[in-house]
């Protein structure tokens, strides 16, 4: 099993979030989640991606044959697990090339691959930001400084097209976007896409599974999830909302 | 905070000063303590005309009314004047020494170990560098090259044996030595520093650069610099400095002054590396430095860049007289301070002449138990029609011990001045953390990221050849971990 997700119950102060939650993922697959505000979405993500602020109550997640609670947030991050984020933050003064040139060394390092040099990462940056039709001088930039919604967006998926990762978790990535951002952003996702890694996909509308094929839709509900099956699910919330699976 | 945000930040606290070794090296001191025969005897060595022994004299009176100013947000038991050595020269200095192949060759290995080798062919390219051990300049390079363009780049103390007209028109002239203490003391006791003179027109070709470095114990440093830039000149100074650990608190007070007539530009960088003390916060160097510049002719400009990282307590306000219409003035800074460092920098700008200017921009880092504040005046005085002043001071906070202050002061006597003030504090962000690590970047590597992210806007006013320098200072101040 690629990601397997046992029994999660997770609680931040003194409210539990996550309520027994299970989930599998296989290598190759696109599972969407979809839920109302307030279900534990995001917190499912950030639970995956390390961040430190929640208290695991009971549970395992098994990554890649490692139990994730063994690595912290670097460490998930190099053995291939990437966040888009929601809201991603701005770091001013940071400049996107240095910052992603290290970042995908720390990756390489710890695979005990070799480090990429200055020029062939520029190579390669500059290659992936056209594919995904961003501009060169956004490459200038400070990371997510003074960008709009849909830049930093698209940063999100540049980044992750760069680092390649093996699960890749988006979270909430259509929000704020306008259509053809949404269309620039989804083509990117599958792009990416082989048979080798795996996406989670969390999404509060219909919007987004139009443009990227889930293999598997789950319904999360009040922490848990409700009901799992394929993109009809997600049709049948379009249609009826969420107020069913409550 | 979370647990492991405050791990890695003991771990930073941890600091290794990896310039805190002692040069084991004979040296010439006189008697401990400050009377007239001390000042006699250092302006005996340095066999200096009557006219210089008389200056120093008349400062030391004025010192012997003064105290010490007390406005700082520093805290220090009481400096003992007479428990320190005013002078110290390895053996063998009564002259400077002609070449390299004279000077002492522990000397030259202490640079060498400091990285900065005295060899012109393998000195940085394009840099010229005086360098004084305790209290004399012991070699000065590039000296023939530049003295083809008539600029004048020299010790102090040669500068005073070889152009007395230049030392007597401008020695204190923008500091009086009645100024405050650390002034009068300077005044009397100085001991070594750079003298440079660039010629009308002259832009000088490379950067000229300083090293200091503090060897002997129980040792005062009293550097004196004075930078004459005349018409229509230009020139670029870098100085840097270095102290062994040493349980003991030492003192530091420099006195640097420089003067940019018509058209000329003057542009001073500093990056202090002074010992700042163990984790305990015992030992490291009490930093009391006046810097000050003289914009007096029409069109000139001084910009004055720091990069403050060591020291146990830095006091310091490199400060612009804009006193020629249209002159600017600039003063950028990085200070951090760590364990029990405490910082009081900023800066003064005067305007005096019509449409001048000035931008002060600090950032201010905080880690450990450290006390860091910025503090600035801006005043305008009456005919100073036109000007104007932008400030912008940030402060970051890393970790819940430590403190950061901000004492901005504004006086202004003409309605046309326009003067604008932003000032942000902000913790590390938990956030950007999280955002840098869920890339793969450790937890060092992060906060190094981001707050040399946080001072770009400074450390990018460096020269080239000293900004990466720089950046891996500050990283190393953060880390502690290299050395």
């Amino acid at each position: 099993m690629f990601l397997e997700i046992k029994d999660l119950s997770v609680k931040i102060e003194n409210k539990n979030i996550l309520k027994s939650l299970n989930l599998n993922i296989n290598k190759g697959e696109v599972h969407a989640i979809m839920g109302p505000n307030g279900s534990g979405k995001s917190t499912l993500a950030n639970v995956l991606a390390g961040k430190e602020d929640y208290e695991i109550l009971n549970g395992r997640i098994n990554f890649k044959d490692n139990d994730l609670f063994d690595l912290n947030i670097e460490e998930r991050a190099q053995e291939g697990m990437f966040l888009a984020f929601q809201y991603p933050v701005e770091i001013p003064g940071v400049n996107i090339t240095p910052f992603l040139h290290s970042a995908i060394n720390s990756k390489r390092k710890r695979m005990n691959e070799e480090e990429i040099d200055n020029l062939s990462f520029a190579k390669l940056l500059k290659s992936k930001a056209s594919d995904l039709g961003i501009n060169i001088d956004m490459l200038k930039r400070s990371v997510n400084t003074g960008f709009s919604g849909g830049e930093k967006k698209r940063y999100e998926i540049l980044q992750m097209s760069i680092l390649n990762p093996d699960l890749a978790i988006l979270d909430e990535t259509d929000s704020g976007l306008d259509i053809d951002a949404l269309k620039i952003v989804t083509d990117g996702v599958n792009k990416l896409k082989t048979n080798d890694n795996s996406f989670l996909i969390i999404t509060h509308y219909q919007k987004l599974l139009d443009y990227i094929k889930p293999d598997y839709v789950h319904v999360m509900v009040n922490g848990s999830i409700v009901k799992s099956g394929g993109s009809e699910i997600a049709a049948e919330i379009e249609k009826d909302g969420f107020q069913k699976f409550q | 905070m979370n647990s492991e945000t405050l791990n890695t930040l003991n771990s930073y606290s941890k600091n290794k000063y990896k310039y805190g070794f002692v040069t084991e090296i004979d040296d010439e001191k006189p008697r401990k303590g400050l009377n007239e025969d001390t000042i006699k005897f250092i302006s005996q060595k340095k066999n200096e005309p009557q006219w210089m022994l008389d200056w120093r004299l008349k400062a030391y009176s004025k010192w012997k009314k003064m105290k010490e100013p007390k406005w700082a947000n520093l805290s220090f038991p009481e400096i003992d004047y007479q428990d320190i050595y005013y002078y110290s020269a390895p053996k063998g200095f009564e002259k400077k020494p002609k070449d390299l192949s004279e000077v002492d060759p522990k000397l030259i290995e202490t640079y060498n170990k400091l990285g900065i080798p005295l060899e012109e062919q393998k000195v940085l390219a394009g840099v010229a560098v005086d360098v004084v051990f305790d209290s004399v300049s012991v070699a000065t390079t590039y000296k023939g090259e530049l003295e083809k363009l008539g600029i004048i780049f020299c010790s102090i103390g040669e500068a005073i044996q070889k152009h007395p007209d230049l030392i007597k028109k401008y020695l204190g002239s923008v500091i009086p030595p009645g100024d405050h203490s650390f002034s009068a003391l300077n005044s009397a006791v100085f001991t070594d520093g750079s003298f440079v003179y660039i010629p009308e027109g002259v832009k000088c070709p490379m950067e000229l650069s300083t090293y200091f470095r503090i060897n002997a114990e129980n040792t005062g440093q009293f550097e004196r610099t004075l930078i004459i830039a005349d018409k229509g000149s230009y020139v670029s100074y870098l100085e840097g400095c270095t102290a062994p650990k040493r349980d003991d608190n030492q003192l530091h007070a420099a006195n640097v002054e420089l003067i940019a007539l018509e058209d000329a530009e003057i542009k001073y960088s500093t990056v202090q590396n002074w010992y700042p003390g163990d984790e305990d916060g015992k030992g490291g160097i009490y930093n009391f430095v006046t810097k000050r510049g003289l914009c007096a002719g029409k069109n000139s400009k001084i910009s004055w860049t720091q990069v403050e990282t060591g020291s146990a307590i830095t006091w310091k306000y490199p400060s612009c007289i804009l006193k020629g219409d249209n002159s600017i003035g600039e003063f950028y800074s990085v200070a951090i301070t760590n364990n029990f460092q405490q910082a009081d920098t900023g800066t003064k700008m005067t305007h005096i002449g019509k449409n001048t200017k000035s931008k002060i921009i600090s950032k201010g880092i905080s880690l450990g138990k450290s006390q860091n504040t910025y503090r600035g005046e801006v005043s305008f005085l009456r005919k100073a029609n036109k000007a104007r002043n932008y400030t912008q001071c940030d402060s970051l906070l890393v970790g819940n011990q430590c403190g950061a202050h901000t004492v901005p002061y504004i006086d202004s006597k003409n309605n046309t001045a326009v003067i604008e003030h932003e000032a942000s504090t902000s913790k590390i962000n938990e956030d950007q953390l999280y955002y840098c690590r869920q890339r793969g970047l450790s937890h060092e590597e992060a906060v190094s990221l981001i707050v040399n992210g946080f001072c770009k806007q400074v450390l990018q006013e460096l020269p080239m050849e000293f900004a990466v320098e720089a950046q891996k200072l500050v990283s190393i101040s953060l880390e502690g971990s290299v050395g």
